[in-house]
């Protein structure tokens, strides 16, 4: 009887679950614990945070798994109105730290809207791609091409121009995978590149000195470049095998900076060198692999979107973290996903997952 | 109809959407191979160089400087030796105000206006970067109030520093020297002979004497240590650590006691003394007086005492032992004598009539004698204690410079010695290809004529009259003079003693060197020309004066020493060795502007004898240096006779 029972619970807990999804998450997971107690100086109470961090982002994300996608799609809106409304209440109420105006207190704690947004964007998109599948014309790219640019231009305006072009990414992804013409691509990519002296003149200091390092980071070692040289002679300097676990020395010598968080990716590269980069990008390629099957294999046009945009966000994630910390992008404020120390990010991209699992795990609708 | 094409259409829109679905997976695809490749360049192609750069972001080396050697005279004195003393020192690079730092840093410790300008000079010869002393020798009390106000002044610091010190002070500054700062100069010598690793760390260097001519035994081995610091430069553990070596230990030959004897028997004159054994070649007095402190030198010199010592007509630095050049005058005359007989010029039995001047064949010219109307009968022996200066015109005349330069070679005239410090000159033994090759002209008979009583272009150093007598104290054995005995180090457990070195023996007939050293012992004697100075004495010494001029007194005039300005008297000369039957010591004496050797420069000698054989200096000794000698008159040659 017992037996039956805790059979019982395993097929309710696992019924919604992917598990290939969930292995391949929970094995980044480890090996993001133990790059952070390295990280921390094997401060025990950090990792303690990040793993209490993962329980809670496990827990969402089995509870977004268990939710049918019709249930989801009708949040869309609700959603996006909220976030928004929650951007403008930052952009006149909000708490500036660290010069930025992101977060907004509602009492109990604060939270920042900008991180909602993440998901409430593109499930906005998809669920409006979905509400007008028949008639697909420029005028609805128009529509959803302006969904997408309130919240980003409020989210640039913060300035966090990070998260904005990540949204920017995730919304143009929905609107890529829904069809939009290469005509029009090739329109907005010629928009893109002439409005770059426009974006320039916008740009506060630090972020023009951001891109200029990144041009050139020895032009201001001590300054605005020495996180690139640091976190570049940690990857370097790992070598093939790395330095060993807790024996890198840019590490536990404080070269390098946000060890814990945006560069966590350095301290990896040092102690376990190009071997340990090539089994974390496998295990990334191995996700975003399993992500593309489910998206390949979702019913509806709403799932489809959404399970897409969410894959190539992730991607984005991994390669503009990476690609910061090892010198060839500006260095913006990305975390590498499922490693980064933080429960915002974790909780954001386990929701993620959550949404891939039940598109994949509830019975498939075939339109009628 | 309707649903066929709704079918059809969405067949479409799937294979539309799985195309571009299948483009970004293969763009994801290609930004990760670029990320990998990115990865390889890093970690591979670049590995090593980014690997060399994180060790020196952790590793910082810092220097651990060795304790210099200590200086021991013979008998365990110490001549210079180190002590921890705190300096307040400035790095002027990270301080902007200078000026009104100083003022406000003067308010804390003591600072004068001494201290500013060598500051100011150190800081000039300094770069930038460097630590500079302001302050030397902090009492406990300022050190503790600069402690106490130490955050209002970034870039000045306490240090603890090892100080050199000289516990003798002016005894035997010359020979012992002392030690400076390194400067540029110091800095390319050592690139070029590639010691500086060895002083990473070290301020100081041997300036002169045996801190500089034995600067590598005395600096030891720097020690590193291996610290990692952090991105702020902050040391957090040693990783290694090689302990520093420390110097060498020398013993000097020197006897301090013995040159602080001399010091004093040379009272206030000027002048130079070397004292050395003529049966090993060790140095045991080297004087040059006047002295100076060698104290005042270490850790910069201030402006005022180095224009008093630097700009000071006695000049205190030259040494004169080593360095000052001076006609040996009748020091010489020894050594004619006993070319004289081996070169059969002249037998013990011939005899001239001196009648107080000689002239060349067929010339008017007169080459006089220091005694006006001349010494009468004159045979070697007396030639030597009567310092006859007629007889050796003769013989000079009769040997020719030829004979004259290659006999009297062998006694080290004119050369360097060898010794064992650096600076040595070689002061000049005459000969035409010399005269030819320096001055362009031929050389005359008068030439030879000067020569031959020490004046003319002959140049020596005391040091080269001391060695040179120590030859004839040694019968014929040359032994290189030199002042490090003993090389140690406590903790090398290094011992390494300095034997003795036979140079050369003087070929010679032992009768006429005898005939020549019982000569040298009657100018000691009654009759002598050092009689009054060794009157009394417990021993009997040899010794030959001499008196070597400064200014040329035309034909016709006669030198009068009271008319003469005193910086243009004569120096006075003496070389001795005692006890004379089995000589234990050979001395020189040179006493600028002096006058006769016999007044000024025997009476010297004979209190550093009585002190070195006796252990004390006789008062009698002392009361007849003031006694005139017999003869006021002195030989005076012009430089060039034509």
């Amino acid at each position: 009887m017992p037996i039956i029972e805790l059979r019982k619970l395993w097929y309710y807990l696992t019924r919604y679950i992917d598990s290939f999804l969930l292995t391949s998450i929970i094995l980044l997971m480890v090996i993001g614990l133990f790059a952070l107690y390295s990280a921390t100086g094997a401060d025990i109470n950090r990792v303690t945070n990040q793993m209490v961090n993962m329980l809670v982002a496990l827990v969402i994300m089995w509870l977004i798994a268990n939710v049918p996608l019709q249930q989801i799609m009708r949040l869309a809106l609700p959603m996006y109105l909220f976030g928004l409304t929650l951007l403008v209440g930052v952009a006149l109420f909000g708490e500036i730290q660290n010069g930025a105006r992101r977060w907004l207190d509602i009492g109990v704690t604060r939270i920042q809207p900008s991180e909602l947004m993440k998901i409430a964007v593109p499930l906005m998109m998809a669920w409006y791609f979905d509400k007008y599948e028949i008639t697909l014309r420029l005028r609805d790219y128009l529509g959803a091409t302006l969904l997408l640019l309130f919240p980003v231009l409020l989210i640039i305006r913060q300035p966090d121009l990070g998260t904005a072009l990540l949204i920017a990414a995730s919304g143009f992804y929905v609107l890529f995978l829904a069809g939009l013409s290469w005509r029009i691509i090739a329109g907005l990519l010629i928009t893109a590149a002439g409005s770059v002296p426009i974006f320039w003149s916008f740009m506060h200091d630090y972020q023009r000195r951001r891109v200029m390092t990144l041009i050139d980071p020895s032009q201001d070692a001590l300054g605005a470049g020495y996180h690139t040289i640091q976190s570049s002679i940690a990857i370097g300097s790992g070598g093939i095998v790395g330095k060993g676990w807790q024996n890198g020395t840019q590490t536990q010598l404080d070269f390098l900076p946000e060890q814990s968080t945006d560069f966590i990716f350095a301290v990896f590269s040092e102690e376990f060198g190009l071997l340990g980069n090539s089994v974390l990008l496998l295990l990334y390629i191995v996700i975003i692999g399993r992500c593309m099957y489910i998206t390949a294999n979702a019913s509806t046009q709403f799932t489809r979107l959404i399970a897409g945009s969410i894959t190539l966000t992730f991607c984005t994630y991994i390669f503009v973290n990476m690609g910061m910390v090892s010198g060839v992008l500006p260095v913006v404020g990305v975390p590498l996903p499922l490693i980064s120390y933080g429960g915002t990010s974790m909780v954001t991209m386990l929701l993620g997952f959550g949404i891939l699992m039940s598109i994949q795990t509830h019975p498939k609708l075939v339109k009628t | 109809m309707k649903q066929t094409v709704e079918i059809r259409n969405h067949t479409l829109e799937m294979h539309k959407f799985h195309l571009r679905l299948a483009i970004s997976a293969g763009i994801v695809f290609l930004l990760f191979l670029a990320l990998f490749v990115r990865f390889f360049y890093l970690q591979v192609i670049k590995g090593d160089h980014y690997h060399t750069l994180a060790e020196a972001n952790r590793i910082s080396i810092s220097p651990l400087v060795p304790n210099r050697g200590i200086i021991f005279d013979r008998n365990g004195e110490i001549l210079a030796q180190n002590h921890s003393v705190y300096t307040l020192e400035i790095i002027p690079s990270q301080v902007s105000e200078l000026e009104s730092t100083l003022d406000k840093l003067a308010t804390v410790v003591t600072i004068t206006k001494k201290d500013r300008q060598r500051f100011k000079r150190l800081m000039n010869e300094s770069r930038r970067f460097k630590s500079i002393p302001i302050r030397k020798r902090l009492t406990d009390e300022e050190v503790a109030r600069f402690a106490a106000n130490r955050y209002r002044f970034p870039g000045i610091d306490i240090q603890a520093r090892v100080m050199r010190q000289y516990p003798y002070g002016e005894s035997a500054a010359h020979v012992v020297g002392y030690i400076g700062r390194i400067n540029d100069k110091d800095v390319e010598q050592l690139n070029s002979n590639n010691e500086f690793d060895n002083y990473r760390g070290s301020h100081y260097i041997g300036k002169i004497g045996i801190e500089q001519s034995y600067e590598r035994e005395l600096h030891g081995i720097t020690g590193f240590e291996e610290v990692e610091t952090d991105a702020a430069g902050r040391s957090i553990r040693v990783l290694s650590r090689t302990p520093p070596v420390p110097g060498n230990n020398l013993v000097l030959s020197l006897d301090v006691k013995l040159q602080q004897a001399a010091d004093k028997a040379f009272g206030d004159r000027r002048g130079a003394l070397v004292a050395m054994d003529p049966n090993n070649g060790e140095i045991l007095a080297f004087v040059s007086k006047p002295g100076f402190d060698a104290n005042l030198f270490i850790g910069g010199i201030d402006q005022e005492n180095w224009d008093l010592l630097n700009n000071s007509i006695d000049r205190p630095l030259n040494n004169r032992a080593l360095r000052g050049l001076y006609p040996p005058g009748s020091a010489f005359k020894p050594f004619m004598a006993l070319a004289a007989l081996e070169l059969k010029k002249r037998t013990p039995e011939y005899t001239l009539n001196d009648i107080g001047y000689f002239s060349l064949p067929g010339r008017k010219h007169r080459y006089r004698d220091w005694k006006v109307g001349g010494h009468g009968e004159v045979n070697l022996h007396k030639s030597l204690v009567v310092s006859c200066d007629t007889y050796y015109y003769g013989l000079a005349y009769d040997l020719g410079i030829e004979a004259i330069h290659n006999y009297i070679k062998q006694f080290g005239l004119g050369e360097k010695t060898g010794i064992d410090i650096l600076g040595e000159v070689s002061g000049l033994l005459p000969s035409p290809e010399w005269k030819m090759r320096r001055h362009k002209q031929q050389w005359y008979v008068g030439d030879t004529i000067s020569v031959g009583i020490g004046q003319g272009y002959n140049l020596t150093t005391p040091l080269q009259l001391a060695f040179s007598t120590s030859i004839l104290a040694n019968k014929g054995n040359a032994f290189q003079p030199f002042l490090v005995k003993r090389i140690t180090n406590d903790q090398t457990g290094l011992v390494q003693n300095k034997q003795k070195t036979l140079l050369y023996a003087v070929e010679h007939e032992p009768e006429n060197m005898a005939l020549v050293r019982r000569a040298l012992v009657d100018v000691t004697q009654p009759g002598g020309t050092a009689a009054n100075a060794a009157a009394g004495a417990a021993y009997t010494f040899a010794g030959k004066t001499g008196t070597s001029q400064v200014i040329g007194i035309k034909q016709g005039e006669r030198y009068k020493e009271d008319l003469i300005h005193e910086r243009h008297r004569d120096h006075a000369m003496f070389v001795a060795y005692a006890p004379a039957e089995n000589p234990k010591i050979v001395l020189a004496v040179i006493v600028e502007n002096g006058g006769h050797g016999g007044a000024t420069a025997a009476p010297i000698a004979r209190q550093v004898f009585d002190y070195f054989l006796l252990g004390e200096v006789s008062e009698t000794t002392t009361a007849k240096t003031l006694d005139i000698p017999e003869e006021h008159i002195h030989n005076h040659h012009e430089h060039d006779h034509l």
